[in-house]
């Protein structure tokens, strides 16, 4: 889109042709917010930059002294630029040096992340151009609600769909057919649809023969859910199941994509996995006009989770324990290989671990609101409350930076130069449009002035095209290899799909066409079992709950809230019931009342949906408290916390 | 380490170790070996009907592969069990020592006693083991007539799977309704029926009085023509081994919570075990027991008890959509129980539903599939039924969500037509009087149609019908 001083207008661009959200168009009005932060912030009281470094950086030395390296933590966001997003890499393993990192990409990409890994030896969301999809048949979008959270994407989905969604969502209301399973048994319905393909004779075994290993072993699971057993699990016809599986089969292209309704479960790494089976089964991925993909839930999801803010990771999707990679980005730095810390915990981990007797006593939140956006929030407020320094970059006073010591206040969306890749994992170019407010700092500056404070005064540029050079070097070889990527190619206009291993390279837009990214060259099907979700309903809290979005807000709400349109469409926070379930709890449509799990409570107030199923409630997660009920039980691969589905209770809301 | 004997390798016995495999994946615990008197691994019993229907091939239903040939023996029966000296002896003479011995020896098919229908006549087939399978396949040549004797589940889905393949199949069952434990005689007439459009005749209160090879079975009032006959008249809990041993057995083994038998050190699952929450010949019984006794056997959990598993009958056959569950024999005319029932035999259809304090007691659902998944959840997770019957028992047959797009006119001023943009009626209506009559203009005024698109014809409509009528 292009800022004017008309406002925001939209640009014909392959991904969103032309369109915008309200989102989209109200995106200036975040530019202009009285809210805005123009000033650090000592304890709630503006102080100059200088004071404010002077006072963060005296507290790092403090608590690095008296507790180690590891006594301070950075959380950052899949919303920044992957300039940024390697900085702060970095800055924590150079400058701080400690192996305390994480960001809130966890808690969205980390599943879908995993399992690309482990079925096609990488991770990119899309490993196709998006346009490709408007060329098929039939596309089956599991977990994801795009009319709601990326709209202009539907318009590449205009064949035949097929939407699971335990919601009768804007986009299960586009579908051809609409398959709404129980909560958390998407894996056994993915287990029954391929029981399906194979039994009803839709097995590429052609593909399955030349391109993939495990078959076999993952079969001897899935010959037990044939779909009548997986319908009583589910709630999915058997017939659905076998239709599923037909009209995928009988497609001439088709697609198979997942997003967080499926992802975000303490088995969301192989329910991933049970869907990228089905595609491998029907012989879809790398083969151009079909495929497997996952939509990126961040303005810079995929970015975000490839240049080093992960604990377990190093520049260019490279491994943090591998000792090549640490060799490699160690040269790239300047640096001894020994003195980059090793991998930390994972984003909940760390949180839940700030203040207590082995965890950090410092952290450092760019880009992030994590009292609204972690699982189990009224733990997670607790626990940055124990803190001997919190310190929040926002360009809003957003839930976390409340409760910080030091609030930074930087650049927003126009004001800064950077680049972020997209859902296609191509790399875009974002210019900057306006001067930002006085006063106010690009993250790349924090960096600097806080590495310079620290005593390291070379490595930290504030110009995004000379980080992203270094970003380009230091991804050189790695998975996600942007070697080839230059500001001045981008401002050229080419569309660069990574890798591009060299500067000549014309990009990757289309991934595994000819073989996978393991030595020898298939994909893996991995073998999955349906396990169900962390926490069942019992007497005390019958309902299973749901969290997602909605059209007119994203991730923690802390910006769209601000705006006033967008307020206007969604002002509070609300709870999708069943008429029937409302009417039981002695609630009624468009009263408040609390919705409230073993972990915490919220207040929400009442809308009546006679489409959802009578045993779930659906809770939008971009307003504070929502969180408090959600359950941190992680995937064991993934460290996903498992934000969609936990066992609730709702009550009259009783003003106390 | 205990020592840990299972005897029987079917659906059961495989299932349990693989339980305790899962619990005890080092070996660390305790030890496991398994007795397969079949000549072959184990394989899913469950897909049998595919492999005679065709859609499953024989190597797709092993349920397990080399990595268990150290934990398995196969082609060995345990003809005895000494209690005492806790040993087994098996059909190749030699014994072995058990701390925990689990009977899972499952059942065999029952011949009804008619002249010439015994198990040695080569065109008698029971329909039971992978090796019954591969006799009915060679039998099975198109057009040949087949007799199945039996019209319960089992005989339903192997005549779907014949006639599938071309045989000419007549069901012949002594009952006066087809699966009748299942199924109530509306259902049962719905069921033969939808039979008969499938190409399977039906004989109903048959009364079988030989067998004749080469003609066919000789009825009292008739013969039916067959080159080869299914039978499918029942199975019979394999406990010959247990009663020998001086182990409890009733219809089955009798086993507790624990599936423990009158002898401590002995357990029993799976289709020869008897326990009081339970009709035997189901596998979800048979792996929710496998799942509890790997718990108490490898002390993963000593408080693990079964209590029963809920019984949900689905038939798997192509074209056909069965499903019974509970209580199904209560009439419509019920006073203590709420009944609906719609019959739609022209179409295939047939739905009861039998509620009892608010909940499913009972259901059958014939041809309405996702009435039948949405049903069997509601009984399984106990939850109340949705105040809206019908709905329920008609499933997505009912177009309760399918609402007619109103007009322009009829739309409410604040009705939402553009979701990406919150654009209502109302904004687009002032749009159009400002000036903005076409969809661009309407665009740019509004944003309505710059999101996805998806309204472009509503808002299309909207100024047709302000143009017409201003």
């Amino acid at each position: 889109m292009v800022l004017s001083e008309n406002g925001v207008q939209p640009r014909e661009f392959p991904t969103n042709r032309g369109g915008l959200c309200q989102k989209g168009w109200t995106s200036d009005q975040l530019l202009t917010t009285p809210s805005r932060l123009t000033s650090p912030l000592l304890h709630g009281k503006p102080v100059t930059w200088g004071t404010a470094l002077d006072f963060v950086v005296d507290r790092i030395e403090r608590i690095q002294r008296n507790y180690g390296r590891d006594g301070v933590a950075v959380f950052g966001g899949g919303g920044l630029t992957n300039e940024k997003a390697y900085a702060l890499g970095k800055f924590a393993r150079v400058v701080l040096r400690t192996s305390q990192i994480d960001y809130n990409g966890r808690f969205c990409m980390s599943s879908a992340a995993a399992a690309g890994n482990r079925a096609f030896g990488v991770d990119r969301g899309l490993p196709f151009p998006v346009m490709d999809l408007d060329d098929a048949d039939m596309v089956l979008l599991v977990g994801a609600n795009p009319a709601e959270t990326m709209p202009p994407f539907m318009q590449h989905l205009r064949s035949g769909l097929i939407v699971v969604d335990p919601r009768r969502t804007a986009t299960a209301e586009q579908a051809t057919l609409h398959l709404q399973p129980a909560l958390g048994t998407d894996l056994a319905l993915a287990l029954g649809i391929l029981h399906a393909v194979v039994a009803d004779g839709h097995l590429d075994q052609d593909y399955v023969k030349a391109r993939t290993t495990g078959f076999d072993e993952m079969w001897r699971i899935v010959a037990a859910w044939w779909p009548e057993r997986a319908e009583r699990v589910t709630g999915i016809a058997a017939t659905d199941q076998r239709a599923v599986a037909r009209m995928l089969a009988n497609a001439r292209n088709a697609y198979v994509l997942t997003a967080r309704g499926t992802e975000q479960h303490a088995n969301g790494t192989n329910a991933v996995n049970a869907w990228i089976n089905l595609a491998l089964a029907l012989g879809l991925p790398g083969r151009k006009g079909s495929g497997f993909g996952c939509l990126t839930g961040q303005g810079n999801g995929q970015g975000g989770r490839e240049h080093g803010q992960k604990a377990d990771q190093l520049p260019g999707y490279r491994k943090i324990d591998d000792p090549d990679a640490r060799a490699y980005v160690a040269g790239v730095w300047g640096v001894d290989p020994q003195s980059i810390p090793g991998p930390g915990r994972s984003a909940y981990e760390l949180l839940d671990s700030l203040g207590q007797p082995h965890g950090p006593r410092g952290l450092l939140v760019f880009g992030s609101n994590p009292v609204v956006s972690a699982p189990r929030a009224a733990h997670v407020t607790d626990r940055l409350k124990a803190l001997d320094l919190l310190v929040v970059a926002d360009f809003v006073p957003s839930e976390t930076a409340q409760l910080a010591d030091v609030v930074l206040p930087v650049t927003q969306w126009a004001e800064e130069e950077g680049t972020l890749t997209n859902l296609e994992g191509r790399v875009l170019h974002r210019r900057l449009a306006l001067r930002p407010p006085p006063g106010v700092w690009t993250d790349l500056e924090v960096l600097h002035g806080l590495a310079d404070r620290l005593g390291v005064d070379k490595g930290f540029p504030v110009s995004a095209e000379e980080v992203f050079d270094e970003l380009a070097l230091a991804s050189a070889g790695g998975i996600a290899d942007y070697s080839g990527v230059s500001y001045s190619r981008l401002r050229a206009g080419e569309a660069l799909y990574w890798p591009v291993p060299e500067a000549g390279h014309p990009g990757t837009p289309r991934m595994f066409l000819d073989s996978f990214a393991f030595p020898d060259g298939r994909a893996r099907f991995v073998a999955v079992e349906h396990t169900g979700p962390a926490e069942r309903p019992d007497a005390e809290f019958p309902l299973w709950a749901t969290t997602g979005r909605v059209l007119a807000h994203y991730q923690s709400g802390a910006q769209t809230r601000l705006v006033p349109d967008l307020l206007d469409a969604t002002p509070e926070s609300f709870v999708e019931v069943h008429p029937d379930t409302a009417g039981r709890a002695g609630v009624a449509d468009g009263e408040l009342a609390t919705v409230s799990s073993r972990r915490g409570a919220v207040r929400a107030r009442v809308k009546c949906v006679s489409s959802l199923r009578p045993d779930v409630v659906f809770l939008p997660f971009h307003f504070p408290g929502v969180n408090k009920v959600t359950n941190p039980a992680l995937d064991p691969t993934s460290r996903m916390p498992e934000f969609k589905v936990c066992a609730v209770r709702l009550d009259p809301w009783e003003d106390s | 380490m205990r020592s840990i004997v299972i005897v029987g390798y079917g659906m059961a016995g495989a299932r349990l170790a693989e339980e305790i495999s899962r619990r005890d994946p080092g070996n660390e615990r305790v030890s496991v070996t398994v007795l397969g008197e079949e000549p072959h691994p184990a394989y899913n019993r469950v897909l049998l009907s595919g492999v005679v229907a065709g859609s499953m091939k024989v190597e797709s239903i092993t349920l397990h592969g080399p990595e268990w040939e150290d934990r398995v023996r196969i082609g060995v029966s345990a003809t005895a069990i000494d209690r005492g000296a806790r040993k087994v002896t098996l059909s190749d003479g030699s014994t072995i020592s058990y701390d925990a011995l689990v009977l899972a020896t499952g059942s065999r098919a029952w011949l009804p006693p008619v002249a010439g229908l015994t198990d040695d006549s080569p065109s008698v087939v029971a329909f039971r083991t992978l090796g019954d399978c591969e006799r009915i396949l060679a039998g099975a040549a198109p057009g040949a007539p087949v007799a199945v004797l039996g019209g319960g589940l089992l005989g339903i889905e192997a005549a779907r799977g014949l006639v599938g393949r071309g045989c000419q199949v007549t069901v012949v069952h002594p009952v006066g309704h087809l699966m009748e434990r299942q199924l109530d005689p509306g259902g049962g007439a719905v069921l033969r029926r939808r039979l008969s459009a499938l190409g399977v005749e039906t004989l109903l209160d048959a009364k079988v009085m030989a067998y004749v090879p080469g003609d066919g079975l000789q009825l009292a009032d008739g013969l039916v023509p067959a080159d080869m006959v299914v039978v499918a008249a029942g199975v019979k809990p394999e406990t010959s081994l247990a009663a020998a041993a001086g182990i409890r057995v009733d219809r089955g083994i009798v086993v507790d919570d624990c599936l423990r038998t009158s002898d401590p050190r002995v357990y029993s699952i799976g289709d020869c075990a008897q326990h009081p929450g339970t009709v035997s010949g189901l596998v979800q019984s048979a792996w929710d027991q496998a799942a509890v006794l790997a718990d108490l056997l490898t002390g993963v959990n000593v408080a693990a008890r079964y209590r029963g598993t809920p019984v949900v009958t689905r038939l798997k056959a192509r074209d056909m959509d069965v499903a019974a569950l509970g209580e199904v024999h209560v009439g419509i005319e019920s006073e203590d129980a709420e009944v609906l029932c719609l019959s739609d035999p022209e179409r295939g259809r047939y739905a009861k539903l039998v509620i009892r304090h608010n909940r499913v007691a009972g259901a059958i659902l014939i041809g309405a599939p996702d009435a039948a998944a949405t049903i069997t959840q509601l009984y399984d997770a106990d939850i109340p039924v949705p105040s809206d019957r019908l709905a329920v028992l008609l499933g997505r047959a009912l177009p309760v969500m399918a609402t007619v797009t109103p007009k322009p006119a009829e739309l409410p001023a604040g009705a939402v037509v553009c979701r990406c943009n919150s654009v209502s009626k109302a904004q687009l209506v002032t749009a159009w009087r400002s000036g903005a009559t076409s969809e661009s203009e309407l665009a740019s005024a509004t944003r309505a149609t710059t999101g996805c698109g998806s309204c472009r014809e509503a808002v299309c409509g909207i100024a047709e019908w302000l143009s017409a009528t201003t």
